[in-house]
């Protein structure tokens, strides 16, 4: 278990650290450098329900929070020396005035591509998309999604879609091209830009949406998280509603790849990790999907799978999870990898608890519990 | 409570902070001062709302959408009376009580 640290400490050069967002407040958790021993320190936002914490990989010191409360509406944080301090967007995210639409929360933040520093991208609650290019200060709507004749088509109503509110997600910048953008939203599928988000095109051949009338439309599927393989934008991993799948580029029909996981224990999860290096591995953590959609661990018997061949086959690593009465949910965001080698991967449940790996999945400890529930988790470079 | 200058007139307001929203003020009162526009327009709560976020940025949007509307669990109260709508009226000495309204856990 971790040891409890009021204040940041500055950071040895091999440590892992962690970004840990919950429904009250965001923790960080930060290794030795062996990543044996770890410590937590928070909260910052105590009381505030935040979504998404990132830091940025262009500027590690430079980290954003997306965050509200239960009566305040949403809002940005961002801080210039790696989350010791904040400062609040001064123009947060939110729709046109007179559009009839109000963000609930924003949900997703991503960096923008390498060579645009300051440049930031928000998905929000319910489907909305908007960029920072001052370091996430102010935010611009992009309204090439938000007023595309097509977007209610494409998304339904803001009244419709998940639980906690529609989501825009999975925001993707392809490394070769800063115009060149795809999206996921549930519900609503995957889309893409190649004009830096002026016009926007749905991208769900292959996909199954059995719980819509037509089970192979253009749009309206729910992908749960939508991830590039390493070192390869040409082929996207994508952990959908109805099963896991693939998409290598050019082409343009995804290929369902969640098929060879065991029957018992099917192929519905949220969240999804590839690897820091190698574009053929990646980790999927299933939860059930029958009758009513507990969505927990299935059977009680958590897992985590992993396939080192682009989903052809997938391994069960469990060493280190209790072995049965164990009911974890895992959102989408709350599960990622780090960047060593070799490298960690990392979940948080809703139950509160973060555990880790340092050795690719070959066996798991708990490294802090009794935390809020866990919305994401993101591994700071 | 009108304060005059030469070439503006503004009145006080004084204005009651909830606790979700003193990491901005500060203060569990503030006293914010609102342009008249002319003397027999009184302020409204909407132009208290603009004043208030001027001295404190950002305060006014985590209370009001972005359509002007007072988000679900905020309620304010102009003297006793419970309003929704920006354009109510405060009278001089009157005071703005804003409430923050959470439930469940």
């Amino acid at each position: 278990m971790a040891r409890s640290s009021a204040a940041g400490r500055k950071a040895p050069a091999r440590q892992a650290r962690l970004l840990i967002a919950t429904r009250k407040g965001l923790w960080t958790l930060t290794s030795d450098a062996a990543r044996n021993g770890w410590t937590l320190a928070g909260p910052q936002f105590l009381g505030h329900i935040v979504h998404h914490a990132i830091a940025d990989p262009r500027e590690p010191r430079v980290h954003l929070a997306a965050a509200r409360t239960g009566h305040l509406g949403p809002t940005i944080f961002r801080s210039q020396d790696n989350g010791r301090t904040w400062k609040e967007a001064t123009r947060p995210p939110a729709f046109a005035h007179g559009s009839e639409r109000v963000v609930d929360h924003t949900f997703w933040l991503t960096p923008g591509h390498a060579d645009e520093r300051g440049v930031f991208y928000a998905g929000t609650s319910p489907q909305g998309l908007f960029r920072s290019n001052d370091g996430g200060a102010t935010w611009e709507s992009i309204d090439g999604f938000n007023s595309h004749p097509q977007r209610k088509a494409w998304c339904g109503g803001d009244q419709d879609g998940t639980p906690d509110g529609p989501k825009l997600h999975s925001i993707l910048i392809d490394p070769r091209d800063p115009k060149h953008i795809y999206i996921g939203m549930s519900s609503g599928g995957v889309f893409e830009s190649f004009d830096g988000g002026a016009d926007w095109r749905p991208l769900n051949r292959g996909v199954r949406a059995d719980f819509l009338p037509d089970p192979a439309p253009d749009y309206g599927h729910d992908p749960h998280c939508v991830r590039f393989a390493a070192g390869n934008p040409d082929r996207l991993y994508q952990q959908n509603h109805c099963g896991i799948y693939r998409l290598d580029r050019p082409g343009e029909t995804w290929q369902e790849i969640g098929v060879s996981m065991p029957k018992s224990v099917g192929s519905v999860g949220l969240p999804l990790a590839v690897h820091p290096r190698d574009p053929e591995s990646l980790w999927v953590l299933p939860m059930d999907g029958t009758t009513v959609w507990p969505r927990t661990s299935p059977g009680g018997r958590p897992a985590v799978y992993r396939s080192r061949d682009g989903g052809k086959t997938w391994k069960r690593q469990d060493n280190g999870f209790p072995r049965s009465q164990a009911w974890w949910t895992v959102k989408r965001q709350a599960m990622t990898t780090d960047f060593r080698d070799p490298t960690g991967v990392y979940f948080g449940t809703t139950s509160g608890e973060v555990w880790g790996s340092r050795d690719e999945g070959r066996s798991f400890r708990c490294l802090a519990r009794h935390l809020p529930h866990v919305y994401a988790i993101e591994a700071a470079a | 409570m009108t304060a005059e200058s030469s070439s503006e007139v503004a009145t006080v307001v004084r204005v009651r902070i909830p606790s979700p929203l003193r990491s901005y003020t500060g203060a569990r009162e503030v006293d914010v001062a609102v342009p008249v526009l002319a003397p027999e327009l009184p302020p409204t709560v909407g132009g208290v709302l603009a004043s208030i976020d001027g001295a404190y940025p950002g305060l006014r949007f985590r209370m009001i959408d972005e359509q002007g509307h007072v988000r679900p669990h905020i309620r304010l109260f102009v003297g006793n009376v419970a309003t929704r709508d920006l354009a109510t009226p405060i009278a001089r000495g009157e005071v703005l009580m804003i409430v923050a309204a959470l439930s469940g856990g």
